[in-house]
């Protein structure tokens, strides 16, 4: 069982939730999250420019049993790609184990 | 005078009070749109109290002062409280004026009074201390705006500037409202200092943008629909031609002062700023004010965007002052407050050299007086009291340390 954790762009989000239920990964969890990179945002206000580094971005946190693994990094790979910097990142960690609250069940049961 | 005529006259000097009322709203929305969320309740709380203690200081002496009757044109005084007039049967005089009773009299300038001291609450935030703030409008509304406005609307000095001829001319206010205000902005920003983190170590100018853009939006237009009471009243009846035209130049002048701020702006940076868009609608607002008599559709379109254009400028040029003034009040009361004034002299029906010299007069005069005011009030408040709230307060952010409360506690980022 893995942990996967990606950090997406929010115009791709709707893509890469639509590819994901097409592969059958049909519960994850996301959020808004601002961090800092490479990439600059220009903004301007009452004539000041200023640029901030403070990016915002989607945090998409999935579990999956291992056969779904490499699917699951492939999709988002493909559709929250454009090639431009700033992109994001896939994080992959073991997940030990894993209960669904309402049937007691655990470990692969625990996640479908 | 036809009892039917009257009753209109004085129905539309009261909807047009609580036209001005209403732009007390338009005020606090500006202002905490322009502004970050950890100020929020500090500012509320600044506008409530202004609208609060200038109705009352109005009633205590501020109507007398500024209408005191015959005096020196300079200062009279005719007692506190109000005493309506009565006539033989004892019920109230209604000859008063034509165009309103005693009472509504009163209260429509006791609206106006308010909003001197709205103007400095705007230029002062997120970093004034409250206290000190609330001793500030005391005087300055109780005191320094009865006086100037004694001078032109109460019949003193100014408004006889050229005796038989004429003289300064303000129809609602663009100085004798909106500079006055200005004026004090500018001296409390000059006194107080920069926000931490307007000015970077090498002096130049940072953005510190407003947290609700859409509650600054809606002020705006609130105080535009204010206007048409501000302007509008300042008729002073419901005269039908006067009025009319009045709202007319009041509106084309707000268009335009929109147009030209966003259009001059997004030349200059090459970005569609929202928020000098708003600000020019009021810069074109506060420039008619002085001329919205006699000023053609025309007229009042060309002053709005040299209102609209005066904005942008005036912007950039209080940065480059390293004046901080988070919500454009000196740009848009006092800059604009002054162009309005001066373009009595140059477009309308009483354009002319020596017009020009009884605004330019009326504008130093009142300037003069409001400086001083101004800079003797403050800086006794600043060298005994203080006038500015610790670094770490600041920081955290006024709500907290003046009020223990949170604007907007469901959402509790910055």
């Amino acid at each position: 069982m893995k942990k996967i954790e990606a950090i997406i762009r929010k115009s791709k989000f709707d893509e890469v939730k639509k590819a994901l239920h097409q592969i059958e990964v049909n519960f994850f969890s996301y959020w808004d999250v601002t961090g800092v990179g490479n990439e600059k945002q220009g903004h301007v206000y009452r004539g000041i420019s200023y640029s901030t580094s403070d990016i915002q971005r989607r945090y998409l946190s999935i579990v999956v049993s291992d056969e779904f693994l490499d699917r699951t990094v492939n999709t988002i790979l493909e559709t929250a790609y454009t090639g431009n910097v700033g992109d994001g990142k896939i994080f992959i960690s073991d997940m030990i184990d894993a209960y669904r609250i309402r049937t007691k069940e655990n470990g692969h049961a625990g996640i479908n | 005078m036809d009892a039917g005529l009257f009753t209109a006259n004085n129905i539309w000097m009261m909807i047009c009070t609580a036209l001005v009322f209403i732009m007390h709203l338009g005020f606090s929305f500006l202002e905490i749109g322009l502004t970050r969320q950890k100020n929020t309740i500090n500012i509320l709380f600044k506008n409530v109290f202004i609208i609060c203690i200038g109705l009352l200081l109005y009633y205590v002496g501020g109507f007398n002062l500024m209408y005191p009757g015959d005096f020196n044109g300079f200062i009279g005084f005719a007692g506190f409280g109000l005493e309506a007039p009565l006539n033989a049967e004892g019920t109230l005089d209604l000859a008063y004026n034509e165009g309103y009773t005693y009472w509504t009299d009163f209260l429509f300038q006791a609206m106006f009074a308010a909003t001197a001291a709205t103007i400095v609450s705007g230029a002062v935030a997120e970093r004034v201390k409250i206290g000190p703030f609330m001793i500030f409008t005391i005087i300055y509304v109780g005191l320094v705006y009865p006086i100037v406005g004694s001078w032109q609307w109460g019949g003193g000095f100014l408004s006889t500037l050229g005796g038989d001829e004429g003289g300064f001319h303000d129809f609602a206010g663009s100085t004798l409202v909106h500079s006055v205000g200005g004026w004090a902005a500018l001296v409390a920003v000059y006194l107080l200092g920069p926000r931490i983190g307007k000015f970077s170590e090498t002096g130049k100018a940072q953005a510190i943008p407003g947290h609700n853009l859409p509650l600054a939006t809606g002020g705006v237009l609130i105080l535009w629909l204010g206007w048409f009471g501000f302007n509008g009243g300042s008729v002073l009846s419901a005269d039908p031609a006067a009025t009319s035209i009045v709202l007319v130049t009041t509106c084309l002048a707000a268009a335009a002062g929109g147009v030209g701020a966003f259009l001059f702006s997004s030349i200059l940076y090459k970005n569609y700023d929202l928020t000098m868009f708003l600000n020019g609608i009021l810069g074109g607002l506060v420039g008619i004010t002085a001329g919205a008599d006699l000023m053609s559709p025309f007229e009042s379109i060309l002053i709005g965007l040299i209102a609209g254009v005066i904005i942008v400028l005036g912007v950039a040029l209080i940065d480059r002052m390293k004046l901080d003034d988070p919500v454009g009040a000196i740009a848009v009361h006092l800059i604009c407050g002054i162009w309005g004034t001066l373009a009595v002299g140059i477009f309308g029906s009483l354009a002319g050299g020596e017009q020009f010299i009884w605004q330019l007069a009326g504008v130093g005069a009142a300037g003069a007086f409001c400086c001083l005011s101004a800079f003797i009030i403050m800086t006794i408040l600043k060298k005994t009291v203080g006038i500015r709230v610790s670094k770490e307060e600041e920081i955290e952010g006024l709500d907290l340390h003046e009020h223990g409360m949170d604007a907007y506690p469901d959402f509790t980022n910055e």
